[in-house]
């Protein structure tokens, strides 16, 4: 076994050799590199985990304002709603009105129409009255030859009419 | 790669440590020649080196590159941080370094560079005197930790809470023995691991080479099923390469928990 059986022949290469090397190992790649390399590794973490705050600061506040946002929806909604009722009130309330008016309109007008109705009537059964008298009397002077007055022929026309 | 000399192939040959260029230098009566085991640990090194670049690039959104050698390091980090708290990110630099050069000088060790004539791999982790060496830095980093941070209260480290007066002396020594048997334990259990799996490696290629040699009826009996059989192991010593670094690293931070947090 060479490692043995030539260890004091070469103890002293080796450990030499080894010490320089591993010496310079030490101070260009373990003191020189690695320190970089993990600052390096450090210095990204602190990045993401900034980034990583950063984010969730942004999502609390895009919540917050989501939140305003559906509160200020909601009154705009029910400030609608109240609108809305409000204005179908006013417009059932016109109508309403507006048909009462013309109701009452209606009814004046049948009124007046009854009215003249009534009158017209009136008239014609007087004019009716007159002309039944004239005709009793035309009546009388022809059959009987006695002259009565208008006035008298009327009398008697009221009475027959009154007694059926 | 082992020598094909006769038909004996031997298993230990790709374990033997040569100067590169053939010569050797004497410094002060220490040989400090720069050896194959040099050269795959420059290797090592400059691997890692170019891996690293590509997590330099520090963008905010990582590529592929520089998410793995993040995913690397905050490995390395998360294990330092679960096991010690948060003083453990003090010996990032360190553990990395350590999990990383052994990851990848035993990833290194098991990639095919055989098949480039002259390259010959070699595993700088199955070498007693290299984990050893590491074993004595992460200890000697867990007595320095220890020792600086808590003095002599460091030595309640081996007496439990709990322990009765009358145990404390035995107790003592048998947790000092535990403790002073760790660096041992670290160096000798990726030594161990590394040596063993090449080993097998270099078994299981030489029954492929001497079937092929010894005519068709050896190939069906014995290369084929040697050749699968090395499929299987090569993968599993590619997870041992990973659970070894893990195991070396893992254990440092434990240790390096109890020198900082003691008990």
């Amino acid at each position: 076994m060479p490692q043995i059986s030539q260890i004091a022949a070469t103890y002293a290469s080796q450990i030499f050799w080894l010490l320089i090397t591993f010496g310079l190992l030490y101070f260009v790649v373990g003191r020189g590199m690695v320190p970089k390399i993990v600052a390096t590794v450090d210095a990204r973490e602190a990045r993401v985990a900034g980034d990583l705050a950063a984010a969730e600061t942004a999502r609390l506040e895009a919540d917050r304002t989501e939140e305003a946002w559906r509160a200020d929806m909601d009154a705009a909604r029910v400030a609608a709603l109240a609108e809305t009722s409000k204005a179908k009130a006013q417009a059932t309330a016109s109508a309403e009105q507006q048909v009462k008016a013309a109701d009452a309109d209606l009814a004046e007008r049948l009124g007046h129409h009854d009215l003249a109705i009534a009158n017209a009537k009136a008239e014609a059964l007087a004019n009716l009255e007159t002309l039944s008298a004239e005709a009793a009397r035309d009546l009388v002077a022809k059959l009987a030859g006695i002259e009565v007055s208008v006035d008298q022929a009327a009398h008697a026309v009221r009475e027959v009419r009154a007694h059926g | 790669m082992a020598a094909a000399e006769g038909g004996k192939i031997d298993p230990m040959h790709q374990f033997l440590i040569e100067p590169v260029m053939g010569s050797h230098w004497v410094v002060g009566g220490y040989d400090l020649s720069f050896t194959n085991s040099a050269l795959w640990m420059v290797v090592t090194l400059v691997a890692l080196w170019v891996f690293m670049l590509g997590g330099m690039k520090r963008e905010l959104v990582p590529g592929r590159w520089q998410a793995a050698v993040e995913g690397f390091t905050g490995f390395v980090s998360g294990m330092l941080t679960s096991n010690i708290g948060p003083a453990g990110k003090r010996f990032v630099p360190y553990v990395f370094s350590l999990f990383m050069f052994i990851l990848f000088a035993n990833i290194l060790g098991l990639l095919p560079f055989g098949v480039v004539p002259g390259v010959h791999p070699f595993t700088v982790t199955s070498h007693l005197t290299v984990t050893g060496v590491l074993a004595i830095i992460s200890f000697s980093i867990v007595l320095i930790v220890g020792f600086g941070k808590h003095g002599f209260h460091f030595f309640s480290l081996f007496v439990p809470h709990g322990t009765p007066v009358l145990m404390i002396p035995l107790i003592f020594v048998v947790e000092l023995m535990s403790f002073l048997v760790r660096p041992f334990s670290l160096g000798l259990r990726l030594f161990v691991a590394m040596t063993a799996g090449h080993i097998l490696l270099k078994v299981l290629a030489a029954f492929v080479i001497n079937g092929i040699n010894m005519g068709p009826g050896y190939v069906a009996i014995v290369t084929l099923p040697s050749f699968l059989l090395m499929i299987g192991i090569t993968l599993l010593e590619l997870l041992v390469a990973a659970i070894q670094a893990y195991v070396f690293a893992l254990l440092t931070s434990v240790y390096l928990n109890d020198a900082v947090n003691l008990h």
